[in-house]
């Protein structure tokens, strides 16, 4: 393997119902430092039913060179079409780089390239540089719940893959004057290579409940909680705040919450304006998830817990006696 | 119906703590469990040979303290067990992982189903079953709520960001499980006693005479770890104090108020 | 804890500890303040297969030894002692039926139960508590069908259970010699359930009182020899003793370990309670008693692993744990102050729950009659 051949920074632009989704858009932003100290471009590759969108976004957000690929087996994900259209792009542009969101999608489509391709893939990357010496990507990840960091490397083969959580870096500047190239790829996959088939999708129901990656504020509830019905005490406070309910680890395997609430490692990660930890020891899983909040409330009992550690503002105390406290305290506020 | 779960002994990341001096990982003491995942997937195998009837096998790769969630498996209702260990086989990364896994499953395949968590939660990587999937060249459907068998094909509902996608799947298929999936049994007190000291057979590399060596252990990884650290942390959080709850809600909401975080 | 766990019994006890927390537990305070336990959560038992512990295998049971199950049953009590006695209770009977009764007769009953159902127990009738041979209800036969008639009152698992083994006089002259045990199926017609009774404590446990109305079964259902109830009831009643002692420890350790867990968080004049001395007395205290009745219990079950018959033992056991429980279980309301007396913190709830203890499978009072009547003899 000459890897002189392979150059070039590539960002899949992932997409829903053909709009990009920020995750992609995200990635550009360090796409644009790694190709930049490589001295290569950034290209944003983008397939769909119809491009069109995703190929501006791309611009938008600084890509130097934009690949589409169009046709109706990409309306909507699957691993055998992407995968397939994907292959053949790497086979004839040998990228050195390509970053994909860590979404459920994301992730599918990583391992499918990484085992075709026989070459690395790092996952949940939350810091990405290019080592001075050997010019091979640093892939900075966390592991054992965000306990422990590793810096991973993909020295002997290319391209070098890693994916990224959405919400894990911050959207790129916008470039309205970016005018990047255009190619127009034509790949068709073979009907039998398609193994699977959407026959419906159904919508995540609008619950009214903020989607945890969304929510300005949000209000956590972990094994101080003590049962699944305290934890409408939370609901009150997040209702009062404008905000939405997450939980730990821990009261998901409580049975208390669902796992769609959870904000930690293996859940959610989120840096809303407001995070209120109740009851939260703290576990590192759990933090990985929050700590890049603009303003951190733990409420607990044990002043030793680590949560204590990256908040902004620490009460020890009853979450049962503290929180019905603050609600009162609001509403005389918004009463006054 | 022929089914495999493909399981991982995890340390309960939920206990580890960091060595508030040394700023190291404690290890000693953190409880080794189950991937909370692979329960949902083991659930959703015996959940498949309920309605369909077969068997369900479990694999596991590590050290022979992973004998422990085969087991764990096996007293869920898990038929079997296979622990896929080797000193060659230390090392791998995912890419590794994944292609021995899909060597055993091969070995003592082939299977209509196979299934995994959705992710592990040490590594947490989501890739190595999806991978499995890729090895053996079988379709795959991530992250699946359930899944209905139906001849050649199986209709999975598959939970992405945006909703719920229903799939129609060909055979053999590999799926992942969430934590949404279902709700993991518990293990009757006679499978418990059974599933103690029932035989869990290793599959070695000798096993597998067909294993390419170049896709296995350290050597095999396309990918190395340079080095780990613990993240640093420095408190400098403000304390909230006051004689009475109230005291305490007024001033927090005061900072609140002052930081612009309401 | 005092005993020496085997890996096995560690594993079963760590299993109904994390079913008991996570499927029991949380509904168990409002089952006790409905006075009845939501029929919902038996399944979980079943599931389990807490019905077939002891049972034989061939019987379709785990085939388990009574030391195992005494620490199986202790944990599933920490959590609630009604819903354990539910299955206990129905073992019980079960295992009497399979000693005494005939091979077919075993195998029915156990065939009844294995799906996920309760027997029941039918001794005591209202003017016939402590005196056995006392009681009123007759089986007469008729050609080839025996005749029940009689009434019984507070008996376990009374309106929940699919099938009973009930006592009547065959021989009314006879005295307790005269009394006689069958096997009677739930929907037998004349076989009606009374009301479940509002209990003091052991609220999750079903207690009623049952009517026989010219309940007419087979000739075969007599279980065991004609005239042999008595004995039969008495040796059902020496194995279930120890296992009321179980549930008992469990009691106590539930109220041990709110206890102590309550002393740490509470502070008083500055420092957590626990750091009291007087307070420090009333935790040891409970952990000694806790530790010597778990270390009883299991030195009676290991007897009747062994094969012997713990009448003085059974005995000892029941009367020492259950009177050992009442100081442990107000213990722990004491060390809660007045919080203990607050239905909002879950020791009342065991004070109420451990006084039945000393009351039902023969009183206290009883108990010491037989370990007197035994030392009598062994002292010839």
């Amino acid at each position: 393997m000459n890897f002189d051949d392979y150059k070039n920074v590539w960002v899949f632009i992932e997409s829903f119902e053909d709009q990009p989704k920020s995750v992609g858009l995200e990635l550009l932003g360090q796409g644009r430092r790694l190709a930049d100290e490589l001295g290569q471009k950034l290209v944003a590759v983008a397939l769909g039913r119809d491009t069109t969108e995703l190929a501006c976004a791309s611009a938008f957000y600084g890509a130097d060179q934009v690949i589409t690929v169009d046709g109706e087996e990409y309306a909507s994900y699957s691993a055998d079409a992407y995968g397939y259209a994907f292959l053949k792009l790497v086979d004839k542009y040998k990228p050195n780089v390509i970053l994909i969101g860590a979404t459920v999608n994301g992730r599918d489509l990583g391992s499918k390239l990484a085992v075709s391709l026989r070459t690395g893939l790092t996952a949940d990357c939350t810091a990405l540089r290019v080592d001075e010496e050997t010019k091979n990507i640093v892939w900075e990840r966390p592991a054992f719940g965000g306990n422990l960091y590793a810096q991973i490397l993909c020295a002997t083969t290319r391209p070098q893959m890693g994916t990224c959580r959405p919400g894990a870096f911050k959207m790129p500047p916008e470039r309205p004057e970016n005018h990047p190239e255009c190619i127009r790829e034509s790949i068709h996959v073979p009907q039998d290579s398609l193994r699977t088939r959407v026959l419906e999708f159904v919508k995540a129901a609008k619950s009214g409940e903020i989607p945890l990656g969304q929510a300005q504020v949000i209000v956590s509830g972990g094994r101080g909680m003590k049962n699944a019905e305290n934890f409408a005490l939370l609901h009150k406070l997040a209702d009062a705040l404008g905000g939405t309910v997450g939980c730990s680890r821990a009261a998901v395997d409580a049975g208390w919450m669902p796992q769609s609430r959870q904000v930690g490692q293996t859940g959610t990660t989120v840096s809303p304006r407001l995070y209120i930890a109740c009851g939260i020891s703290g576990a590192i899983q759990h933090i990985a998830g929050m700590s890049e909040s603009d303003t951190i409330v733990a409420i607990n009992k044990d002043e030793n817990a680590p949560i204590f550690e990256v908040a902004d503002y620490c009460i020890v105390g009853d979450l049962f006696e503290v929180i019905p406290a603050i609600l009162k305290e609001l509403k005389a506020r918004k009463e006054a | 119906m022929r089914i495999a779960v493909c399981v991982k002994q995890v340390p309960d990341t939920t206990e580890i703590k960091i060595d508030p001096i040394k700023k190291t990982l404690i290890r000693t003491g953190v409880p080794s469990i189950l991937n909370p995942f692979d329960r949902n997937a083991v659930e959703m195998a015996l959940q498949l040979r309920d309605t369909y009837g077969g068997t369900v096998t479990v694999f596991s790769m590590g050290l022979p303290q992973a004998r422990a969630v085969i087991r764990e498996a096996i007293a869920m209702g898990a038929d079997e067990g296979y622990l896929v260990t080797d000193r060659a086989f230390g090392g791998s990364d995912t890419f590794a992982t994944s292609y021995i896994l899909s060597s055993a499953l091969k070995l003592k395949g082939p299977f209509d189903v196979i299934l995994g968590g959705q992710q592990a939660v040490d590594g947490d990587t989501g890739q190595t079953a999806p991978s499995i999937a890729e090895h053996l060249g079988v379709t795959r459907v991530t992250c699946v709520l359930d899944l209905k068998v139906e001849g050649e094909k199986c209709i999975a509902r598959r939970k992405v960001e945006e909703g719920v996608e229903v799939v129609e799947a060909k055979m053999p298929v590999l799926c992942t499980a969430t934590r949404e999936s279902n709700k993991p049994r518990y293990a009757t007190i006679a499978r418990k006693i059974y599933s103690l000291d029932c035989e869990i057979p290793p599959i070695s590399k000798a096993d597998m005479p067909e294993i390419d060596e170049t896709k296995i252990g350290l050597t095999g990884s396309p990918t190395r770890v340079k080095n780990t650290f613990t993240p640093e942390r420095t408190a400098n959080g403000v304390y909230i104090t006051g004689n009475t709850a109230a005291e305490i809600a007024a001033r927090l909401l005061d900072k609140l108020a002052d930081a612009k975080a309401l | 804890m005092a005993l020496l766990y085997t890996e096995k019994q560690k594993a079963l006890i760590e299993l109904v500890r994390e079913m008991a927390e996570n499927e029991i537990k949380p509904h168990v305070k409002e089952c006790d303040e409905k006075g009845f336990c939501d029929p919902e959560l038996y399944h979980w038992g079943f599931d389990m297969g807490l019905h077939m512990l002891e049972v034989p295998a061939e019987y379709g049971g785990v085939g388990l030894d009574y030391a195992t199950i005494a620490m199986i049953f202790e944990e599933l009590a920490k959590v609630d002692a009604g819903y354990a006695i539910t299955f206990v209770t129905s073992f019980v009977a079960l295992r009497n039926v399979i000693l005494a009764g005939t091979k077919e007769q075993g195998l029915q009953f156990a065939k009844t139960l294995a799906p996920g159902k309760f027997a029941a127990f039918a001794l005591t009738e209202p003017n016939a508590g402590s005196d056995v041979g006392g009681m009123k209800s007759t089986a007469v036969l008729d050609g080839e069908e025996w005749v029940i008639n009689g009434a019984k009152t507070f008996i376990t698992n009374g309106s929940i259970a699919s099938i009973y083994v009930i006592f009547a006089k065959t021989d009314v002259a006879a005295g307790s010699h005269g009394i006689s045990a069958f096997i009677v199926p739930r929907e037998t017609e004349g076989l009606s359930v009374g009301a479940h009774e509002d209990k003091m404590g052991l609220r999750l446990s079903n207690t009623t009182d049952l009517f026989m109305d010219n309940v007419r079964v087979p000739k075969e259902n007599l279980l065991g020899e004609l005239g042999g109830g008595f004995k039969l009831a008495m040796n059902a009643l020496n194995q279930s003793r120890a296992f009321v002692a179980t549930m008992a420890v469990g009691i106590m350790q539930r109220a041990l370990d709110e206890a102590v867990k309550y002393a740490k968080e509470r502070k008083q004049f500055g420092r957590p309670i626990i750091k009291f001395e007087m307070v420090q007395g009333l935790l040891a205290d409970m952990a000694m008693r806790t530790e010597a009745c778990r270390c009883l219990v299991n030195n009676t079950m290991r007897m009747m692993d062994a094969g012997i018959m713990p009448q003085k033992e059974g005995a000892i056991c029941k009367a020492f744990v259950s009177d050992c429980a009442q100081q442990v279980t107000s213990d722990a309301v004491q060390v809660f102050g007045g919080y203990g007396f607050i239905r909002e913190y879950p020791v009342e709830k065991l004070m109420r729950d451990i006084k039945v203890f000393q009351i039902f499978e023969g009183t206290n009072q009883i108990q010491r009659m037989t370990i007197a009547g035994c030392l009598d003899k062994e002292y010839k």
